[in-house]
C-alpha cells in the first residue's frame, strides 16, 4: 500500500503551548485511520496541519510523495486535493445549498455554472438532499447541514477527507445519519483521516485507530486491537471513562 | 358600529394582524390614548412657554420670516440640488474606495504588508486630520499649483476631500464588519481552495457588509450634511446660498430654509436606519432561536 499522506515528526505550538509533538502518521490510499482522545489531545490540530490551515513548526507532511509544508508548495493547489469538514457545519450561511457546493468547483476548478450544478444535483441526491437545494443553511437541520457541509467538501472531488469531529456539536438523533455518509465514502474506497468521539463508530469504520494524548500519538494499531487491549495505561484510562459514560 | 378591524376579518381567513383578546385590546387603546395626551400636554407646554416670550417676535423675524422664507428658498433650494448631487457621487465612491482600503487591510501574510502599512497609515493620517482643514488644502492649495492635466475646479477638489476623508472612516466600519465575520468561515472558504481574495470576495465581505449596513447608513446621514462644508472654496450650494441671502438681507431666515431641506433628506434616512436595525435585530433573534 502506498502512503497518500504522510506526516513525518511535526511539532506545533501556539503562544508556548506545545499542542504536537513529534508526530508520526501515515495514511495509505483508501486506508481510514481514527485520531481518539480527550478535547485539547491535538486532534483538530493534527488536521488543520495537514490541511495547511495551520502552519508546522517542525517537520513535514507528504501528499502522494510531494512535500506540501516546504517554502515552494502552494497551500491553494495542495487544498484542492483534499477535503476538509469541521465541527461547527461552517456552511456560507448568505448562500442557498447549491451556491455552497457549487463555490469551490466554479472558482477554484474552472467548472462552468452548468457544469457545477450537475455535480451539485448528483451528490445531493446521492446523499438525499436534493429537495434542499435551493435552501440556505438557516433552515436545515444540524444534520443536514453537516451534510451538506461534507458534500461541499465533495464536490471538490478530493482525493483525501479530512473529518475534524463532524458530529460534536450534533444533537444525538442527528448523529447516525452524518455517520451513515463517511460509512458509504469508506465503501467507495475513500482515503480519510477522521478526529472522532465516536468510539463505535471508530470500531466500526477505522483501519486504524491512533490515541493522542497531549499532542503525542501513545499508541496506534487495529481497532479491535486499542478498544480491547491498549498497551498503556493512558489509553486504557481514556477508554475506561468512555465506557463509563455509556459511550462504547 | 364596525371597526376597521372587524371589516377585514369578515373578508376572510386572511388577516392584516392577529385579533387580539378582547383585554390586550383595551389595554392597548388606553395605552395609545396615554401616550397622545401626554404628547400634546407637553409640547403645548413648550409652545406656550417659548411664543409667550418676550423676545419671540424678535426671534421670529430673525429665523422665521415667511417673507424672507419666500423670497431666499428658490435659491436655496437651487444650490441644495448641488449638494445631493455631490452627496450622490461621493457616497458611491466612498463605499468603493473604503471597501478596497478595507479589504486591503484584512489580507493576511508577509507579502501583503506595504499594502497593509499603506492603508493604515492612510487610515490614521486622514482621520487625525479636521475634515474641513483638508478641504481647504485641496481645494483652494491644489488649483493654486497650476498643475497641467489636474483639473482645477474647486468643486472636484472639495469633492475629492470629502471622498478621501470619508472613505477612510467607512474603511473602518467595514474592517469591524470583516472582523465580525467568525474566523471559521474564512478557514471554511480557504479549505476548499478558495484564495484569499476569493474567500473575502464571496464568502467574508458579503456577510460583513450586511453586518455594518446601520453603520454605513449613519455615513450616509453624516456625508448628507458634511458635504455643505465645501462651502467655504465659494462653491454656489445650498448653505452658501443662504449665506448669500443673509448677507444682503442681514436675515437668518434662508439659513432656517437651508436647514429645512437637509432635514428633509436626513431625517428619512435616519428613521430608515432605526427600522432596518431593529429588523436585522428581530431576524437575527429569531434565526437563534
Amino acid at each position: 500500500m502506498t502512503d497518500k499522506l504522510r506526516i513525518e515528526d511535526v511539532d506545533k505550538a501556539f503562544d508556548g503551548k506545545v499542542v504536537l509533538r513529534e508526530i508520526d502518521l501515515a495514511v495509505g490510499e483508501h486506508e481510514v485511520v481514527c485520531l481518539i482522545g480527550s478535547s485539547g489531545s491535538g486532534k483538530s490540530t493534527l488536521l488543520k496541519v495537514v490541511n495547511l490551515l495551520v502552519p508546522v513548526d517542525k517537520g513535514s507532511i507528504h501528499l502522494d510523495g510531494v512535500e506540501i509544508t516546504g517554502p515552494d508548495a502552494n497551500p491553494n493547489i495542495v487544498r484542492q486535493k483534499m477535503g476538509i469538514v469541521f465541527q461547527s457545519f461552517n456552511l456560507f450561511p448568505h448562500m442557498s445549498v447549491l451556491a455552497n457546493i457549487t463555490l469551490g468547483p466554479r472558482k477554484v476548478h474552472g467548472l462552468s455554472a452548468d457544469e457545477a450544478d450537475e455535480r451539485a444535483s448528483a451528490l445531493l441526491e446521492r446523499f438525499g438532499l436534493l429537495d434542499k437545494i435551493d435552501e440556505y443553511p438557516d433552515r436545515l437541520s444540524g444534520g443536514q447541514q453537516q451534510r451538506v457541509a461534507v458534500i461541499r467538501a465533495l464536490a471538490s472531488q478530493p482525493e483525501l477527507m479530512l473529518f475534524d469531529e463532524i458530529t460534536s456539536a450534533l444533537d444525538p438523533e442527528l448523529v447516525a445519519e452524518v455517520l451513515d455518509v463517511i460509512r458509504g465514502l469508506k465503501e467507495e474506497g475513500m482515503t480519510m483521516l477522521i478526529a472522532t468521539h465516536e468510539m463505535g463508530f471508530a470500531r466500526d469504520v477505522a483501519d486504524r485507530v491512533c490515541f493522542l494524548d497531549d499532542g503525542l500519538i501513545l499508541e496506534h494499531g487495529p481497532p479491535a486491537e486499542i478498544f480491547s487491549s491498549p498497551s498503556q495505561p493512558r489509553t486504557r484510562q481514556f477508554l475506561q471513562r468512555i465506557v463509563d459514560a455509556g459511550r462504547l | 358600529m364596525t371597526s376597521p378591524i372587524d371589516h377585514v376579518e369578515r373578508r376572510g381567513p386572511q388577516r392584516l394582524w392577529p385579533r387580539l383578546p378582547p383585554r390586550q385590546r383595551e389595554e392597548g387603546a388606553r395605552a395609545a390614548l396615554i401616550a397622545a395626551a401626554s404628547t400634546v400636554v407637553v409640547i403645548g407646554l413648550i409652545l406656550w412657554w417659548v411664543l409667550s416670550s418676550d423676545t419671540w417676535p424678535a426671534v421670529q423675524r430673525q429665523f422665521f420670516s415667511g417673507f424672507h422664507f419666500r423670497e431666499s428658498f428658490p435659491q436655496v433650494l437651487d444650490g441644495f440640488w448641488l449638494d445631493v448631487r455631490m452627496f450622490l457621487v461621493a457616497e458611491v465612491l466612498i463605499l468603493a474606495i473604503a471597501l478596497v482600503v478595507a479589504m486591503i487591510r484584512a489580507l493576511r501574510g508577509p507579502a501583503f504588508l506595504p499594502l497593509r502599512a499603506i492603508a493604515v497609515v492612510y487610515i490614521d493620517l486622514i482621520r487625525g486630520i479636521p475634515i474641513l482643514l483638508l478641504i481647504l488644502l485641496l481645494g483652494f492649495g491644489v488649483p493654486a499649483l497650476q498643475l497641467r492635466g489636474v483639473p482645477n475646479s474647486p468643486l472636484f477638489w472639495g469633492i475629492t476631500a470629502l471622498v478621501i476623508s470619508y472613505a477612510a472612516y467607512t474603511a473602518e466600519v467595514y474592517r469591524a464588519g470583516i472582523e465580525s465575520v467568525h474566523e471559521s468561515q474564512r478557514m471554511s472558504a480557504r479549505s476548499i481552495g478558495l484564495t484569499q481574495g476569493q474567500s473575502l470576495r464571496y464568502v467574508i465581505v458579503p456577510q460583513a457588509v450586511r453586518n455594518v449596513i446601520p453603520a454605513l447608513l449613519n455615513g450616509f446621514v453624516s456625508l448628507q450634511k458634511d458635504v455643505a462644508l465645501v462651502f467655504v472654496l465659494g462653491i454656489r450650494e445650498g448653505l452658501r446660498e443662504a449665506q448669500i441671502y443673509n448677507a444682503s438681507t442681514f436675515n437668518y431666515t434662508s439659513y432656517v430654509a437651508a436647514a429645512v431641506l437637509f432635514l428633509l433628506v436626513s431625517v428619512p434616512v435616519a428613521r430608515f436606519t432605526d427600522w432596518y436595525t431593529e429588523r436585522d435585530r428581530r431576524r437575527k433573534q429569531a434565526m437563534s432561536s
